[in-house]
């Protein structure tokens, strides 16, 4: 028999795009893609967004997400050609032959259908299994995929469970029917990094006690050098590179997969703190309406003029509550805020113009933070006016100065949000952010929705901009590489305390405190077997306890 | 206490307020109205004495507020008051008509109900196509011309030129549910026409939407048919969008029938109610409104407790 599981040749993919204003388009999104898969191997495909890796993903169950459509080419699974055969076939392969893990399994479960109705009901349709023993086959995938309580998760709903642990039921769902490939699409992408860590070690024991194949497609290098045997790097729908895992991770060829490889190359030299901090809290608790809990809890950091204090945590540590308080949108219950040699006022209607300039805000989502019908001359102009007054020739001249400042150019003056990428999005309200002359921008996960190769432009930008503008970043992220890259001081916070705080230098250096120590080594390290040596560190750990 | 029979027992709360709500607000505006029952009942023939002596009798000097009290503390107790051309209980005369109105209500709501959800699936199956299309423009016509129309159409053609049904819906005690359901059966055509089309699109409406979530995808990665799909994993996130559209419908079955009765000339509540509009028995119309208003704000609140009960995460708090 022959081993190869699934064998793709020349797969082009198109999609129809809707431009507004034009007629719709049919353009190519995957330009003629091969690759073989055998039996119980793991093949990793890795790119950045609109590279097309969950669209080949997802054509290995011939199945075309919106408008896209499988437009060339061949997928052949279990010798046979899917994309020739007939609709009760491929109804037959989904979920039986092939299953599929994504990204988010708190929106891919079904929120009206207990957990184990849905785990078992590929294997109940394919008739691979009874109901009963389809049951006792999700049981022991629980127990295998370290899930509490093994026995009766199965008869929660998905919103009684956590994040983590709902990812580990979404691999039990697409294992339950045996299958021989499953295609996890950026599985752990939306977890934090410690439970990364557990989620990915888990789905990668069980890729190897159930010999199943596997398509693993993720954007971080670090994660995927550690499950997969074979990677693909993939680029605007093209094969850039492909190889063994060690190949690529320790000998890429092409200038991309380098790129990739050796993302984060950005050094950043500490700088010393200043007598005077432009921004210090002082023990801020805080807590939302309605909670009868507080979400901070004495909270003490400053940040000093020109300097990035990096305010770094899982989610739910009230890093971005910080960035409330601060900009007033929360009052806090006690504690205040001194900001640039004058104390704030609680509550943003108690602050003046000049507060509400000197302290800006960039936000994660850059397209929900501009107005769609406003073009990007009148987004950077709009701080002029309100705080500088600037109108005419003289506005214009400082709109341009600072799309220089951006990289972006005169050019751009005129054009709508919708017609930029992603980090251009960002540079833009960086730019309006630095209009108002600021001393000090609150960065609330800038660079999280973005590509790594574009977040690490936008990270040069904003240390470059600090040199020039002489800003303040508060810089808010729950990644530790960004925090490595641009910081001075850092607050490491943890269930609404600061766990951790100091210059850059210290923090990153042992002796640890349990947190920081459990989140630094939780970050993927792009070597080979890293994944087991933490495992098995902490293994000894706790059994050195 | 379960949050959830918290939230019921608010939901319940709620409507008996706006019950009272709705109960001040028609015996306000039937009071803002100008003239009064003294002389509706004395018509042409009311002399100031007459009116005076009338008006001493019937209580109506005393405050507004004393009377609606009155009135209110009646209702309280099941006594809607006297009719004043009749001088009959409404309680009992309405009894026996809202039954009849009911029973139309509910014949059409049996048919119309599980006809529009199976349309508006059908027309998510084939979206776009021509199934999906040709229910639109038939649901979509049938409500857009008046009911009064479409009944005498209906009356004309199938009654008078065919034949098959009788044109006047009545129905007596004496006869048997398959003669009843005869007599009614064009009416209740009627109202099933009327109604259709907004729960048809509603469900349609309804479950496109959930069509887009990521559960539909996984559903369909599961190999399941897209029957399978909707019906099992959309239909059940559909239900209260669902269930709230279709108990509005229900509402106006029983408060919107009026039309209907009147062509039809079925003795239920709304040729009760025209009755009593045009003789001006302001107590009759006084309890019709309130009857209606009972039943909307009843059939509202149990779609806002099935909504509830529909949602797992208040079912099932963590």
């Amino acid at each position: 028999m022959n081993d190869t599981l699934l064998k793709v040749r020349d797969l082009k993919i198109g999609a129809t795009v809707y431009p507004p204003g034009e007629k719709p388009q049919d353009i190519e999104i995957v330009h003629g893609v091969s690759f073989d898969l055998e039996r119980g191997k793991v093949l990793g495909l890795i790119g950045e967004s609109g590279a097309g890796k969950s669209t080949i993903g997802l054509a290995s169950m011939a199945y075309g997400r919106g408008g896209v459509e499988i437009t060339g080419g061949e997928v052949w699974v279990n010798g046979r050609d899917i994309l020739k055969s007939s609709h009760g076939d491929v109804r037959n392969l989904r979920g039986g032959e092939v299953a599929y893990v994504s990204q988010s399994a708190a929106a891919s479960f079904n929120p009206a259908k207990k957990i184990m109705d849905q785990v078992v009901e590929a294997a109940v349709e394919h008739k691979k299994f009874s109901r009963k023993e389809a049951e006792g086959r999700a049981r022991e995938l629980f127990a295998k995929l370290g899930l509490p309580d093994p026995d009766n998760i199965g008869s929660r709903y998905p919103h009684q469970v956590s994040g983590g642990q709902l990812q580990r039921c979404m691999t039990a769902l697409a294992l339950c029917p045996e299958p021989d490939l499953v295609v996890f699409d950026e599985p752990t992408t939306a977890l934090d990094v410690t439970t990364q860590i557990d989620v990915l070690m888990a789905i990668k024991e069980a890729i190897r006690d159930t010999g199943v194949a596997a398509l693993y497609i993720t954007h971080d290098l670090a994660v995927v050098a550690q499950v997969s045997d074979e990677i693909m790097v993939l680029r605007m729908g093209v094969t850039v590179e492909y190889g063994s895992t060690d190949q690529i991770i320790n000998n890429p060829q092409e200038e991309y997969t380098q790129a990739l490889v050796s993302v984060r190359s950005i050094e950043h030299e500490e700088k010393q703190p200043t007598p005077e901090p432009v921004l210090s809290v002082e023990g801020i608790t805080a807590r939302y309406k309605g909670l009868n809990f507080d979400v901070l809890h004495n909270v003490n950091v400053e940040l000093h003029p020109g300097q990035t204090l990096a305010v770094v945590g899982e989610s739910g540590s009230g890093k971005s509550t910080l960035a409330r308080v601060i900009t007033g949108l929360l009052p806090p219950r006690d504690g205040e805020i001194t900001f640039a040699g004058r104390k704030l006022s609680p509550d943003l209607a108690g602050r003046s113009r000049e507060d509400l300039r000197e302290l800006q805000m960039i936000y994660q989502m850059a397209d929900v933070a501009m107005n769609p019908r406003q073009t990007v001359g009148t987004i950077i102009g709009r701080p002029l006016e309100f705080y500088f007054n600037m109108r005419g020739a003289e506005k214009r001249k400082r709109i341009i100065e600072l799309l220089d400042e951006i990289e972006l150019g005169e050019k751009f003056m005129d054009r709508y949000p919708a017609e930029l990428s992603g980090g251009q999005k960002q540079r833009v309200c960086i730019a309006r952010s630095l209009a108002a002359k600021p001393k000090m921008i609150i960065c609330d996960e800038v660079t999280s929705a973005l590509d790594p190769l574009v977040a690490d432009g936008i990270l040069k930008l904003l240390l470059d901009l600090q040199k020039i503008e002489d800003v303040a970043y508060l810089f808010i992220t729950h990644d530790l590489a960004t925090v490595r890259a641009i910081s001075d001081s850092i607050a490491v916070m943890y269930q609404g305390r600061v766990a951790r705080y100091g210059p850059k230098s210290q923090v990153l250096s042992p002796p640890f405190d349990d947190y920081t120590d459990l989140l630094l080594s939780s970050v993927p390290e792009m070597h080979l077997g890293w994944l087991e040596e933490v495992v098995a560190h902490r293994k000894m750990e706790s059994a050195g306890n | 206490m379960h949050p959830i029979i918290k939230l019921v027992f608010q939901r319940l709360a709620l409507g008996i307020l706006l019950l009272f709500g709705a109960s001040a607000l028609i015996f306000g505006l039937t009071e803002a109205l100008p003239g009064d029952a003294a002389q509706a009942v004395l018509g042409q023939s009311a002399t100031p004495e007459s009116l005076a002596n009338l008006r001493e009798e019937m209580g109506l000097n005393r405050p507004a507020l004393t009377r609606y009290f009155e009135w209110l503390g009646g209702i309280v107790q099941g006594d809607l008051g006297q009719s004043l051309t009749n001088k009959l209980d409404i309680s009992e005369s309405i009894g026996k008509r809202l039954g009849n109105t009911l029973f139309l209500a509910c014949v059409a709501a049996i048919v119309s109900v599980p006809l529009a959800i199976f349309l508006g699936l059908l027309a998510v199956r084939f979206r776009n196509r021509w199934p999906d299309k040709l229910i639109s423009a038939i649901t979509l016509t049938t409500v857009s011309i008046p009911e009064f129309l479409i009944g005498y159409v209906l009356v004309y053609f199938i009654s008078v030129k065919l034949g098959w049904f009788s044109s006047l819906a009545m129905i007596n005690d004496t006869m048997t549910l398959g003669q009843k359901l005869y007599a009614i059966a064009l009416p209740a055509f009627v109202l099933t026409l009327v109604v259709l089309a907004q729960m048809m699109r509603m469900t349609r409406a309804a479950i496109l939407n959930l069509m887009q979530s990521a559960y539909i995808e996984t559903a369909e990665l599961k190999g399941l048919s897209t029957f399978q799909v909707i019906a099992r994993h959309a239909f059940p996130n559909a239900i209260s969008p669902i269930v709230n559209v279709v108990m509005l419908n229900l509402a106006y079955l029983v408060v919107g029938v009026v039309v209907v009765e009147v062509v039809f000339v079925y003795p239920g509540m709304g040729q009760y109610l025209v009755d009593a509009v045009t003789k001006r028995d302001v107590p009759v119309v006084l309890a019709c409104g309130v009857v209606f208003a009972a039943v909307y704000i009843g059939l509202n609140m149990v779609a806002d407790i099935v909504s509830i009960l529909a949602n797992p995460r208040l079912r099932h708090p963590k």
